[in-house]
């Protein structure tokens, strides 16, 4: 078996994948009523004992999780181990100032770490390559578990970080790069300064990309590919679930397998609920199966996709899902990083000391998304001097950066002036062309 | 090879087994974990059909197995070694084999192959050769507990279930007993579900495990996954403790 990191788990019948799914499903919601409070109340509304999951469809009559639970159980409310069993926080940001926080226990790691290994065997790589990471290294799951899983393959790992693009070159360059990590949109910048330097990429070593962290298109696909030189696959995590590892392409580049012995995906109208037959468009829900510190149970990514439970080609028995080029909810993904219109929203109420007529604009010059606020002038800003303008807008410019981890540009605008429709403002324009 | 899915069983009104839902494939060594009263010695007898189970699905080989008489499994394919050993005490350590192929023994062919198991297990325990006529009552603890694996495996059994086997046992002999476990394993490739006390060494035994707490499976895993979690090292395992046995 080529390129499978784990053929036990990743060519199983589906008999008897689901006999393990549905251990792991009632060892978990065990686990999660005697250790995590919101979950035992949660079940208990609709009068739900652990005992009444006695099959994979059963999972349905328990309840959703959503981001505000886990907002209002921040920051440790959902870890259904003691914190002194946790080797590892991380967080990412939750639709309001306050971030989601997420742990993990060694054990999870090392099945983050394999999970990771997983996807990038598929795409190609093997302990001979050299995997230069280009996320951002911190708070955020991505790189990390990247790096674990290129450290499992036994791969070399060049822990990059984000930015610095000139330095990025001279590596890849120098240290003769074979694997790139990064957001889609960053490798095209990347490509696009390659050519400015006049540095012919089939000079480079590059021989794969693993791009994920924002939604990104065939089209794009095409251009990475030609631009650098190598074969680009697409992956799907996020970091409440437990990072990138959820799901991954295989050389077949028809949609990515899920680690269904790990996660449970299920499709549902993101109105109604309902649960969608397979091959419908809706949004993901993911159960986790096998995590310790954080499990999640039927959590809404708001990602919408499409499950394809035909065989593939690659072998796996996996399901594929869809890319993701939509979302349910009104979060933007600008260079990786999530961002929702409601914390802006409150940097902006919180800054101005009042509510202030505005307008998101994200756009996308070259690779680069870039994100504009622009603010209508109230009578309150108005009143300030020159010298106190200046400084809200700085405020202002600071407090979104801090809160949503990217940096903006902010314009203000005469009174009225922002596009009304039916006398209230879009307050999202996404201008990309993806 | 083994399935079972949500086996419910009871004590009269005490629900011993709740929901459980396991599965092994041919050659594996698969653990259960757990306190005394969590149910694993329950869930042997319940595959075994010593007792009764009250709902739930039990696949054997494809067929379904619940709730047929001991001696229908015991022809299948699945031997159980009791916790405490329970020898025929007044009976010869020969006759104590012989019992366990009793399922053999009303054809001419049966009994010449039980002959041919009779030498296997004389070689695995050279103790129950030199030992043979003696009667089972009079044998060491060590040796009861190896003359009991050793009639569980003259039914030839494709499972075996064994409970407790290191149980009251001085380290020298649970080292051996272990060590034939392992050999049935790797050499015979005979399947095997172990009930023990002593979990690290049962870990280090076994492919995978189940955690049972209060008749409810809490975690599945492999045995190095169950070895690095938190909640089994501290409850199954006791801190860093070793038996002065284990390798």
């Amino acid at each position: 078996m080529n390129n499978i990191w784990d053929p036990t788990h990743e060519c199983m019948s589906r008999d008897e994948l689901e006999q393990l799914q549905l251990e792991r499903l009632q060892a978990t919601i065990n686990r999660v009523h005697k250790n995590v409070t919101h979950y035992r109340k949660k079940f208990a509304e609709p009068g739900i004992l652990p005992d009444d999951i006695r099959s994979l469809t059963d999972l349905t009559k328990l309840p959703f999780t959503s981001k505000e639970d886990l907002r209002i159980n921040y920051p440790y409310g959902m870890f259904a181990v003691p914190l002194r069993e946790v080797v590892r926080i991380h967080s990412s940001s939750g639709t309001t100032s306050k971030p989601i926080v997420v742990g993990y226990t060694k054990n999870d790691i090392r099945i983050w770490s394999n999970l990771v290994a997983r996807f990038m065997t598929a795409a190609g790589v093997t302990h001979d390559d050299l995997v230069q990471i280009a996320f951002s290294y911190g708070l955020f799951t991505g790189a990390f578990g990247v790096h674990y899983g290129a450290e499992v393959i036994g791969a070399s790992v060049i822990p990059m970080g984000t930015g610095n693009t000139e330095k990025q070159i001279m590596i890849m360059q120098d240290y003769k790069t074979t694997v790139l990590v990064s957001t889609p949109s960053y490798a095209l910048q990347l490509a696009s300064r390659i050519r400015e330097a006049g540095i012919d990429p089939h000079t480079l070593s590059l021989k794969f990309g693993l791009f994920g962290g924002e939604p990104w298109s065939e089209r794009m696909r095409r251009e990475i590919e030609s631009s650098l030189g190598l074969s680009a696959t697409d992956n799907y995590g996020l970091s409440e679930v437990i990072g990138p590892g959820i799901a991954g392409e295989c050389q077949c580049k028809n949609g990515m397998h899920i680690y269904e012995d790990s996660f449970i995906p299920e499709i549902i109208d993101p109105q109604s609920g309902a649960l969608l037959p397979p091959g419908s468009p809706g949004e993901l829900v993911l159960t986790t199966l096998n995590k310790e510190a954080f499990p999640m149970i039927r959590y809404r990514t708001g990602d919408i996709t499409s499950l394809d439970y035909s065989p593939c080609s690659c072998g796996r028995t996996l399901v594929r899902m869809q890319r993701v080029v939509r979302r349910s909810d009104d979060m933007l993904i600008i260079r990786g990083i999530n961002v929702y219109p409601s914390q802006v929203e409150e940097a902006i109420v919180r800054v101005a000391g009042s509510d202030a007529p505005y307008q998101i604009v994200v756009e996308r010059q070259g690779a680069m998304d870039s994100l504009e606020v622009i603010i209508e002038v109230t009578s309150k800003i108005f009143s300030l001097e020159l010298q106190k303008q200046r400084s809200f807008l700085e405020t202002l410019k600071k407090r979104i950066g801090s809160v949503t981890g990217i940096g903006v540009s902010i314009k203000l605008v005469e009174a009225n002036s922002l596009p009304r429709t039916e006398g209230r403002i879009n307050k999202v324009m996404d201008k990309r062309q993806i | 090879m083994l399935k079972i899915k949500n086996i419910n069983t009871y004590y009269g009104k005490v629900h011993a087994l709740k929901n459980v839902s396991l599965h092994l494939r041919a050659g594996e060594i698969v653990t259960l974990i757990g306190a005394n009263g969590a149910g694993k010695t329950t869930l042997l007898n319940s595959l075994s059909c010593i007792v009764q189970v009250a709902s739930g699905e039990i696949l054997f080989a494809g067929e379904a197995i619940s709730n047929l008489a001991p001696s229908q499994i015991v022809r299948l394919g699945i031997s159980q070694v009791p916790e405490g050993r329970q020898v025929f005490k007044p009976l010869s350590v020969e006759d104590n084999l012989e019992l366990g192929a009793y399922q053999h023994y009303s054809s001419k062919a049966g009994r010449l192959e039980a002959k041919n198991t009779a030498a296997m297990i004389y070689d695995l325990f050279p103790i129950l050769h030199k030992r043979r006529k003696q009667l089972a009552g009079t044998l060491s603890g060590g040796e009861q507990q190896m003359l009991s694996v050793g009639r569980a495996l003259m039914a030839k059994p494709k499972l075996l279930l064994l409970d407790e086997p290191s149980m009251g046992l001085a380290p020298m002999i649970v080292q051996e007993i272990f060590r034939v476990i392992e050999n049935l394993s790797q050499e015979k490739k005979t399947t095997i579900l172990l009930v023990e006390q002593n979990a690290r060494a049962a870990l280090k035994m076994a492919h995978r495990g189940y955690v049972l707490e209060t008749g409810k499976v809490l975690l599945e895993g492999t045995a190095a996954e169950l070895l690095e979690n938190k909640d089994v090292q501290r409850a199954y395992l006791g801190r860093d403790k070793k038996e002065i046995w284990e390798r």
